[in-house]
This record gives C-alpha cells, sequence and structure tokens, in this order.
C-alpha cells in the first residue's frame, strides 16, 4: 500500500482553447502526507485539482489517485476521495444531524454506519449539544471543523481541502490544523490549497505553482535552503514576481 | 437509491423550511384564480350606460326600453345632448353612451338611415370593446324586430356580433392560469434553487461525490414535480369550486398532459441555471425566458388568432402554448387523446429535447 504513491501525476496538462491552464505538471503525494498547494490566484491549482477529483477531463499526461487513473476511472475516484472547499459545502438550513446523513447517505454508507459515526464525530468535536441545530445557527469555527469531519465521514483515503481556513480566525486555523494532522496520522492523505504562508509550514511537503507550472517543490526547509530565503512567504513572492 | 432518496429528503426540508417561499408557492394559484376570475374578466356585466336622446320618438323609446332590459346594461343618465356627455365619462360615472341624432323615427319612417352613435370608455380596453359590440347587438336585436314585422328600417351601425351570456373567460383562462402556475413552480423555483447551491458551494461538494448527474438532477427537480402537481390539483378544484369551470374530458389525461409539461418547464429551469450562476440572474432569466412567453405567447390572455403572423411563428416554440390548448380541449370541450395526439407528442418531443439538453448543459458546465 505505501508503495503506491496516493496521488501520482506525471506531465498532466489542461488546454482551455489557446490558454494552458495547467502545463505539464509532475509530482506525487505519499500516504499519509500532509501536501501543500500553493499559488497565486490563476495560477492553475483549481484546474488542477478538478482534474484529480475527477470534474474535468485532463488533456493529456496521466495522474492517479489512490490508484485509480484519472482518465477512465473517475467514478471510482469519487468514492475514494474527500472534498472541502472555501465555502464549506454544508446545508444551512439543514441540521447537523441531517447534514451528516446526507452525505452519508450520499456515499452509500449504512443507516447504521451513519449513526455511529455521526455520534463519534460530534463527541470529538464537542457539538453533541448542537446535533439539532441548524448550521445556520451554529459559529463558523464549528461549521468549519464539521464540514471537515463531514468530508472525512465515508474515509477517504485522500482528502482535497481547497483554501479550507480562509475568512476564519488565528485560534480556529490553528485548531483545524490539528485536525489535519489527526487525519494524517490515520493513515488520510491530504492535499491542502491555502494563501496562509504560514500554513505552508505546516506541511510535510509543499508546491508553488506559477503560470500553469510547478516553480518549487519539496519539504519547506528545503525550500528555504534551496532558494536562500528566510521564509516561504518570500519564496513564495520571489516566483511571483519572476512571472511577471 | 438511497442516495437519492436522501437528496429528495434533503431538497423537501429546503422547500418546507423556506417559509416564505412556500407561502407564496402554494397562495399564489389561489390567489391568480381570484384575481383572473373576477378582476380580469373579459365578459361584462352592470356597464353604467348613458343615453343621449335630444328628441325622444316612438323609436328611440323602444331601443332604450331595450338597453333597460338587458342585463349587461344600467341606464344611469339620460341626457338631452351630448356636452353633458363629458363630464360623467372623466369622473367614470358611465362606462358607455348611446346617442341618437334628432328626428331618428321620422328618418326611419322616410327610409332613410337613421344615426346612431356607441361611445365606450377604451381605458379599459377589453370592456371597451365589449360594450361596443353589446350595445351594437341591442340595436341589431331591435332591427330583426322591426323587419319581422314586415318593416324595413336602416339603423348605422350594424356591428354582427353574438351575445353571450356566459362567463366564458373564467374557463378560458384556467387551462392558461395551471399553465402559468407550472411554470413559476416549474422553471422558476428550480433555477433558483439550482443556482443557490451554486452560490453557497454545495453543489460542488454534490459534484466530487459518486452521485451522477442525472441523480442529483432527479433529486432537485422531483420534489418540485409534486409541489407542481399539488399547484395543479388547487387550481382545478378551486376553477370548479368558484366559478364553475366544467371538466368535460378525463382528468387522468388532463393531470398526464400536465406532467409532460411539468417536465418541460423543470429542464427549461435546469437549462437556465446551468448557464447562470447567482439567484438573481436565474430569475431574470426565468422570467424573460419562461414566464413572459407562457403569459404572452400562449393563448392564455391574449388569443393567438388575433396575433402578427411572426409572434404567432414564434409561439410555436412556447411549451406553454400546447399545453394551453390541449388543456383546454380537454377541460372545456371534452376532447380525448384521439384528437390531441399531435399536441401531445410536440410536449413529448419538447421534453425529450429539453431533458436531454439540460443534463448536457449541467454536464458541461462541470466541464467548463
Amino acid at each position: 500500500m505505501t508503495t503506491i504513491p496516493a496521488i501520482d501525476v506525471h506531465d498532466l496538462t489542461r488546454r482551455f482553447g489557446s490558454f494552458t491552464a495547467v502545463d505539464r505538471v509532475t509530482f506525487d503525494v505519499r500516504s499519509g502526507e500532509v501536501f501543500g498547494f500553493l499559488g497565486a490566484n490563476g495560477a492553475g491549482k483549481t484546474t488542477a485539482i478538478r482534474m484529480l477529483t475527477g470534474l474535468l477531463a485532463p488533456s493529456s499526461g496521466r495522474a492517479s489517485v489512490a490508484g485509480h487513473d484519472v482518465f477512465h476511472e473517475s467514478e471510482r475516484i469519487k468514492r475514494t476521495i474527500g472534498y472541502m472547499s472555501q465555502r464549506f459545502s454544508l446545508y444551512e438550513d439543514l441540521t447537523v444531524r441531517e447534514n451528516i446523513r446526507l452525505y452519508g447517505g450520499i456515499y452509500d454508507l449504512s443507516d447504521g454506519d451513519i449513526r455511529d459515526r455521526t455520534d463519534r464525530m460530534l463527541a470529538r468535536l464537542g457539538l453533541e449539544h448542537a446535533a439539532d441545530a441548524f448550521v445556520r445557527a451554529i459559529p463558523l469555527g464549528w461549521r468549519q471543523k464539521l464540514a471537515f469531519s463531514v468530508a472525512l465521514l465515508h474515509r477517504p483515503r485522500v482528502v482535497f481541502l481547497d483554501e479550507p481556513t480562509s475568512g476564519v480566525d488565528p485560534i480556529t486555523r490553528r485548531q483545524f490544523w490539528e485536525l489535519i494532522y489527526e487525519a494524517a496520522a490515520s493513515g488520510t492523505t491530504v492535499l491542502v490549497t491555502t494563501h496562509y504562508m504560514d500554513e505552508a509550514e505546516y506541511c510535510d511537503r509543499i508546491s508553488i505553482m506559477v503560470a500553469g507550472r510547478i516553480a518549487a517543490l519539496g519539504t519547506p526547509a528545503e525550500l528555504k535552503r534551496d532558494f536562500a530565503v528566510p521564509s516561504i512567504d518570500d519564496l513564495f513572492v520571489r516566483l511571483a514576481r519572476e512571472a511577471q | 437509491m438511497s442516495a437519492l432518496l436522501g437528496l429528495v429528503r434533503k431538497e423537501v426540508y429546503h422547500i418546507l423550511r423556506d417559509r416564505r417561499t412556500l407561502v407564496v408557492i402554494v397562495a399564489m394559484p389561489v390567489l391568480q384564480v381570484i384575481l383572473f376570475g373576477y378582476a380580469i374578466r373579459t365578459d361584462v356585466d352592470h356597464v353604467r350606460l348613458a343615453i343621449v336622446d335630444p328628441a325622444p320618438d316612438p323609436v328611440t323609446l323602444a331601443l332604450r326600453a331595450r338597453f333597460d332590459a338587458a342585463r349587461v346594461f344600467q341606464t344611469v343618465a339620460v341626457l338631452p345632448n351630448a356636452t353633458d356627455l363629458e363630464p360623467l365619462f372623466q369622473r367614470g360615472a358611465v362606462q358607455g353612451a348611446v346617442l341618437f341624432e334628432p328626428k331618428f323615427a321620422e328618418r326611419l319612417g322616410h327610409g332613410v338611415t337613421a344615426n346612431l352613435l356607441i361611445v365606450s370608455d377604451a381605458s379599459e380596453p377589453n370592456t371597451g370593446s365589449i360594450v361596443q359590440a353589446y350595445a351594437a347587438a341591442v340595436v341589431q336585436a331591435y332591427e330583426q324586430d322591426q323587419i319581422s314585422r314586415g318593416r324595413t328600417l336602416r339603423i348605422v351601425p350594424t356591428l354582427r356580433m353574438r351575445f353571450n351570456p356566459t362567463r366564458e373567460s373564467s374557463n378560458l383562462f384556467v387551462p392558461g392560469l395551471m399553465a402559468f402556475v407550472l411554470t413559476i413552480v416549474s422553471s422558476l423555483m428550480t433555477a433558483i434553487s439550482l443556482t443557490r447551491e451554486k452560490e453557497t458551494g454545495t453543489l460542488e461538494a454534490l459534484l466530487v461525490s459518486p452521485l451522477r448527474p442525472w441523480q442529483i438532477i432527479a433529486g432537485k427537480v422531483l420534489p418540485y414535480i409534486v409541489v407542481g402537481f399539488v399547484s395543479v390539483l388547487g387550481v382545478i378544484a378551486e376553477a370548479r369550486l368558484v366559478f364553475d369551470v366544467p371538466l368535460r374530458g378525463s382528468l387522468t389525461l388532463l393531470l398526464v398532459e400536465g406532467l409532460l409539461f411539468i417536465l418541460v418547464s423543470l429542464s427549461l429551469g435546469i437549462l437556465i441555471s446551468a448557464r447562470t450562476s447567482s439567484q438573481r440572474v436565474a430569475m431574470m432569466g426565468a422570467l424573460i425566458g419562461t414566464m413572459l412567453p407562457t403569459l404572452l405567447l400562449s393563448g392564455f390572455i391574449f388569443p393567438l388568432e388575433s396575433m402578427p403572423v411572426a409572434l404567432r411563428a414564434i409561439s410555436v416554440v412556447v411549451p406553454a402554448r400546447w399545453f394551453v390548448l390541449v388543456a383546454r380541449s380537454i377541460m372545456l370541450k371534452g376532447t380525448g387523446l384521439a384528437y390531441l395526439w399531435r399536441p401531445t407528442l410536440v410536449l413529448i418531443a419538447m421534453a425529450a429535447v429539453l431533458l436531454v439538453a439540460s443534463t448536457r448543459a449541467f454536464h458541461e458546465r462541470l466541464e467548463g
């Protein structure tokens, strides 16, 4: 299991007409790794994630997620991945329990499993008292942790987090990262995009995309040493400037 | 399948918990039946009429008696000359007037035409033209009467219009209203609720899930089909109870055709939401793309026969036009499928094309 990378991408390319959004990108993510996927807006992050989650067909190259090919097995990929965007993807006019039940049903969990996992999840988050509250009524930080837990409900092998912490306070961000580490410790592979460079330092490895290509790839320590910069923030700004 | 059931349940929660929208969906058809039934009736009753008779003679008196006798009219003023008439119109005290020329009987006796002017308040165009027609019919009936007694006389104008005392327009509007209500519930509500999921980002979560596009769409539309059906039943029941609108044909056939029309409208709603990304734009799209054509080009309010050729040609692609035709035939004439297979086929073809197009547009949207 551990010999096969959780995400394996080779020369992955996506063109929209004459515009190349993702240009021969190559990287892999090991099982249980927290992989930071960085890049300015429009650098091609979202397009790459859409290809990896089976929403968008690649133009060329190859890629597999959890051992499934993105060209031919997108349906199987969808069953083995979790996804959470910056918009949290919970229904505000449903209660916490109803949201969990909905997503459990979508991923074909049995009613018994859903009940079990709901109880455990709420206990872990300390949200038992809010089980029947509407999502719109609970604080943003909890909502976000809940959304993450719901994305992990079906125990995916790989979870994609698209700017999961935008718009929340530093303390909540810190708590959220604790949840990410917890998930990684239990073997879930995490691919996370972010605009916060301090968060980049929390990742096992990071890649920085510039104009559709990967301009830097490695552990935060390696990158800082190789590029001779004091922080990932400085590296990010330097790479983005060079591209202009 | 349990995934789909979960989606449907979630959608039902959305509908039931959005109280304001729910009230609008439920109350609107009920109110509209009342509104169209009473306020927008194209028949008229108790029209306030003024008579201008400068020199009463046996013929004018006989005609005036006939106007009095007609239930449509209520003579509220008899004036010696036309100058007093204007203020009455201005105040809205009268809706119509009949003006005799002097020496009316004398002219007729000499075999000369006698002129009679019928004026109606055209600020309500429908009422106005109908008042004219009714007044002309009263004059004509008198003429016929005299001729049958062997007297020849010529009174101008003579319009040909049948006197129709039934409230036929309320019969005509109910099928159109069904189309209108279904369009709102099906097209507008689905377009809005789908774009809302786009805005909030929940659609993305559904798309990366193992759900297939058709499941997402089915989960979205099934509850609205039920809502649409309930609205239709409500409109039919209210029309029967309040306005005695007949249902001469088969209720089953009517409901099946209704279902077909719901499918067409839902597909249009999905198509609109696939092309838009905000609820406001979706709402405008649904208004312009489905509700206005349903209102204006279906024959619901304005008869297709009196439209310019170009508009009539456009109306061919308006689904409501075919549904209104079918629903009217079933309800008012009791027509069966034997005579309605052609418009039914048109609706089936529209439903098929639009369902495929909307599922594809939905899919493409994910790709783009």
